[in-house]
């Protein structure tokens, strides 16, 4: 049983007038006199006024009220919660690196690392050229079809302004393409979860700007017709935009250039192992083939001779622009060059195939436990589907009272209702990280869930138990809106 | 094999169980023709040999004595900043969907909600974007969801904001029809006059944006502004660094009380002071603060403070109505990692300074900017630019190209600051400098001297 901190006051609870972290602060100077009065603040913003230790103990206990990778199995489907390296943030974090100013002369020590991991990046994905800027995937997303529409305008074709996407898409898809100006065709899936071909042929038009996949699918198996799909897209004149989400399944084993895409993004905190941080900082690099090389987003690293430099809007002249103040997510591109370098060549193939061994063992074995797998005459790619339709017409629980159930056996949920096109659907994501007796100790979490929906269902819709708070109410949360503490009056 | 824990014995019993004789079997439906051939990627590297390689790399990058601001600030960052934020549990966590086993992550973005409204004087404040630059780019789409009395998706730049945010919005708003026009500066002050938008009264406008300190580290005269955009029903963005708003008036503040409202309607800006480092251009992190009745317009992740089934307080994600998972094509924006990590640094550090230890922080950066900028202009050839009273940032002219005497500060390990000559060509030889509580005198009086000698008139006869 997981053993978390129960119980933590707000900051502002530990306050008190007067104390301060003394060696934290500056000397006191004379300065902000020239500051004109109807320019200056009148009262003193209210931030907490406590001692480091308070501030240390306050966080390290917050901290202890948290699932992890370091602490928990986090089978976060979609997410890629694998081990991040610890080397990764060490070495990214050695004083030269940290506090270096992005506007100074170009740093070429930082700057090698940047255009190595470029080129690492186009040749795993079999891509022409890769900007390291988007600061995370819906921010690759952007760049991608902004430049899917650049590309378009800059041959005059001006009506192709609509993606298509597949229902099981990620949300981010079509708020991406909104947010370029584009309209959204979603289009079904067949029975086996691939693309269904008469809707995309149906679907395409002289108003395609392209289409957004995933491959593996946000369904966990491969589209195997995807020279098909390219086929038909490319032909109506559109590209072919892949969401790297899930590249983690095919590292190594087929890239995103050879089965025709244009454009991608990765997601460097799922593939790359950068850390998810509570909610980012992530990186989304763009990858493109030739066709969008003249719209990449600035800034990228280019080499003149042996000297690096930034390219900026001088040298790529149709750049769809700036995306970020300074160059992206700089700090967490570092980290994804020294995981790569420690993966090398033959371990980034281990990548896949360890990712999709944990993802079929697991699958065959809650199968055999009697879960049911959402698309059973398919292989696993690094990730796979159970869907509770079943126990929830016979039990009546939810995929979500299996999820909270789960938090008290010490494991982290899958991802819950998503895709949405599968009932009752849990989304499970081991990675390659996971040692077999940790899935195996899923798995008896889960037989013994199964149990309880048969015994005693109330356990699970009442779950979790042994947390640091029960179930939360939500509707409360949003009708009655707390979302900034305030002093007492 | 990295990170990869699996024993011969392991794989062989895998195998056996998901009826597979080989792992490349798993890969079957991929087709052939598409099996990727060996990867042209260098071979593995222990961790001793890429702790070795890092090391030089970082080391040939050195170590300058840094007067550049423009938007990245070097400050003290407290030692248990880092220290705990990259500790795994909230290192290696993610986005808190879960929220009864992520409630360290939810207070803490709760208590960093809660700090930006006080900073801001805003009621609402949002879980992060992604940096300074990217949230104008969402506050401009904000405002013109949120500001019903205009339809015309003008948004007024003055050019005294950063010019590179200008071109971040314009890459991320401009494919949604919207119109920037842009709004000159006194070149004397060295801030937006109000005169400059005198042709704008009465018009159609959707919003106005202000940065306070402005690009050139000088205060706006932000209350006549922001007056003057209610007055023509115009929203008031404002984009500021959260460490000046330890000294200056919050946002909320700015302008007269109209109807019960007064102050700016979205603030934004860059995190990156609040105990981030410069780390050459990233990451950071962008804040974005409202008036709670536009809180359903506002983009990214919002946490609350709700009970739980058994009436005790927790916290959770809400309002995810606006965001991309549940309204799709219609969200308001498609943000959805943010960057978690870096808003647990800030919290930490604000938890660290308080409010005392920020304004300290903020005078002495006021302080050394004032030192650096005259000592500079005792300098043969160096006056400063501009007369409005500013921050921690200054213009000086030269009377001479800028870059070649960077180039040679270089030489000497030190970053003088930013050639403006490509964003303001106007202005002539302007460099911007920026000293903050980071900086001696004793580093005040090697950059004057080392200068001095730079632009000596021996030297430039060389």
């Amino acid at each position: 049983m997981p053993e978390l901190q129960l119980r933590e006051p707000l900051i502002f609870e530990l306050s008190k007038p007067g104390r301060g972290a003394g060696t934290q602060f500056p000397p006191r100077v004379a300065g902000s006199a020239e500051i004109p009065v109807h320019l200056r603040r009148a009262t003193p913003p209210m931030l907490p006024e406590v001692s480091e230790l308070q501030a240390v103990r306050h966080f390290t206990r917050l901290s202890q009220m948290n699932f992890s990778i370091d602490t928990h199995f986090y089978p976060l489907g979609s997410c890629t919660m694998k081990y991040n390296p610890k080397a990764c943030n060490t070495f990214a974090m050695l004083p030269e690196f940290l506090g270096r100013h992005p506007l100074g002369p170009e740093p070429q020590g930082f700057l090698a690392c940047m255009y190595e991991l470029q080129e690492m990046l186009q040749e795993i994905t079999g891509m022409r050229g890769v900007s390291l800027t988007p600061m995370a995937g819906a921010q690759g997303e952007f760049a991608g079809v902004a430049m899917i529409r650049a590309y378009h305008r800059a041959r005059n074709d001006l009506a192709r302004n609509e993606i298509i996407v597949p229902q099981a898409a990620h949300g981010t898809n079509p708020a991406t393409a909104a947010m370029c100006g584009c309209s959204v065709k979603e289009i079904p899936c067949d029975e086996n979860g691939d693309v269904d071909i008469d809707a995309l042929k149906a679907a395409v038009s002289p108003a395609t700007a392209a289409i957004m996949l995933t491959n593996p699918s946000t369904l966990g198996v491969f589209e195997y017709k995807i020279t098909e799909v390219a086929r038909i897209v490319h032909e109506a004149g559109g590209l072919l935009y892949y969401d790297g989400a899930n590249l983690n399944a095919i590292l190594g084993k087929v890239r995103p250039g050879d089965m025709g895409f244009d454009v991608i993004h990765m997601n460097l905190h799922k593939t790359f192992s950068t850390p998810h941080g509570g909610g980012g900082p992530g990186s989304g690099a763009v990858g493109v083939g030739a066709r969008l090389l003249p719209f990449l987003p600035i800034p990228v690293v280019g080499k003149d001779g042996t000297r690096f430099r930034w390219l900026t809007e001088r040298d790529l002249p149709q750049s769809i622009g700036r995306l970020s103040g300074f160059m992206g997510n700089a700090g967490v591109n570092l980290r994804a060059y020294i995981y790569m370098r420690l993966l090398g060549r033959d371990g980034m193939v281990r990548v896949a195939e360890f990712a999709a061994l944990n993802a079929n063992y697991l699958m065959k074995r809650l199968q055999a436990a009697g879960f049911e797998a959402a698309y059973p005459t398919r292989r696993a790619s690094h990730e796979f589907i159970i869907t509770l339709k079943r126990e929830n017409r016979l039990y009546q629980v939810t995929a979500m009272d299996v999820a909270k159930r789960l938090l008290d056996y010490g494991f982290h949920a899958p991802t819950t209702y998503f895709p949405l096109l599968v009932p009752e659907c849990l989304l499970i994501e081991p990675t390659e990280t996971e040692a077999k007796e940790d899935l195996d100790r899923f798995c008896d979490a889960m037989v013994a869930i199964r149990r309880e929906m048969e015994q005693d269902p109330e356990k699970l819709s009442s779950a979790p138990h042994t947390m640091p708070v029960r179930r939360l109410d939500d509707v409360r949360a949003a009708k009655q809106l707390d979302l900034a503490w305030k002093p007492a009056a | 094999m990295a990170f990869i824990p699996h024993t011969p014995d392991d794989i062989a019993r895998m195998l056996e169980v998901i009826g597979v004789r080989s792992i490349d079997q798993l890969f079957d439906e991929i087709p052939g023709e598409l099996r990727a051939g060996a990867l042209g990627v260098p071979p593995a590297l222990s961790e001793m040999e890429i702790g070795r390689l890092m090391t030089d790399r970082a080391a040939s990058d050195g170590r300058p004595l840094n007067f550049i601001g423009a938007g990245a600030y070097e400050h003290h960052i407290p030692a248990p900043v880092w220290a705990i934020a990259t500790r795994g549990e909230f290192y290696s966590a993610y986005t808190p969907y879960q929220a009864e086993a992520s409630q360290g992550t939810l207070q803490l973005i709760y208590e960093y909600q809660s700090m930006i409204c006080a900073l801001t004087g805003m009621e609402v404040s949002n879980a992060s974007l992604y940096d300074g630059a990217s949230a104008l780019a969402e506050a401009c789409l904000m405002a013109v969801r949120a500001n019903r009395a205009a339809s015309s998706r003008r948004i007024l730049l003055p050019r005294a904001v950063n010019p590179t945010y200008v071109q971040v919005a314009k890459s991320i708003a401009g494919n949604q029809g919207i119109v920037f026009e842009t709004v000159d500066f006194d070149r004397t002050a060295g801030r937006t006059p109000l005169e400059s938008l005198q042709p704008y009264n009465g018009q159609d406008v959707t919003a106005l944006v202000i940065q306070q300190p402005n690009f050139f580290g000088s205060l706006e005269e932000i209350d006549a502004l922001t007056d003057w955009a209610h007055q023509n029903k115009i929203m008031l963005i404002a984009v500021v660094n959260p460490t000046s708003l330890a000294l200056l008036k919050a946002p909320g503040q700015w302008g007269a009380r109209i109807g019960g409202m007064q102050g700016a309607d979205i603030v934004c800006g860059e995190g990156q002071p609040l105990g981030v480092p410069l780390a050459a251009g990233g990451p950071y992190f962008g804040f974005m603060a409202t008036r709670m009745q536009y809180v359903r317009q506002m983009p990214g992740r919002i946490v609350g403070r709700t009970l739980d089934t058994e009436g005790r307080p927790g916290f959770s994600l809400t309002l995810q109505a606006r965001e991309q998972h549940i309204r799709r094509s219609k969200a308001t924006s498609n943000i959805c990692t943010n960057q978690g990590l870096m808003v647990t640094a800030a919290t930490i550090y604000m938890s660290l300074l308080g409010a005392a230890g920020l304004e300290r922080v903020a005078a002495a950066s006021l302080q050394r900017t004032a030192d650096l900028a005259a000592a500079l202009s005792r300098v043969a050839g160096v006056k400063p630019a501009f007369t409005a009273p500013r921050f921690h940032e200054a213009v000086l002219l030269l009377d001479r190209p800028v870059a070649p005497v960077l180039s040679a500060l270089a030489r000497r390990g030190i970053f003088g600051g930013l050639d403006l000559v490509d964003r303001y060509p106007e202005l002539g030889h302007a460099l911007l400098v920026c000293a903050t509580e980071t900086k001696l005198e004793a580093d005040i009086d090697t950059y004057s001297s080392t200068l001095a000698d730079v632009m000596s008139p021996s030297r430039a006869a060389a």
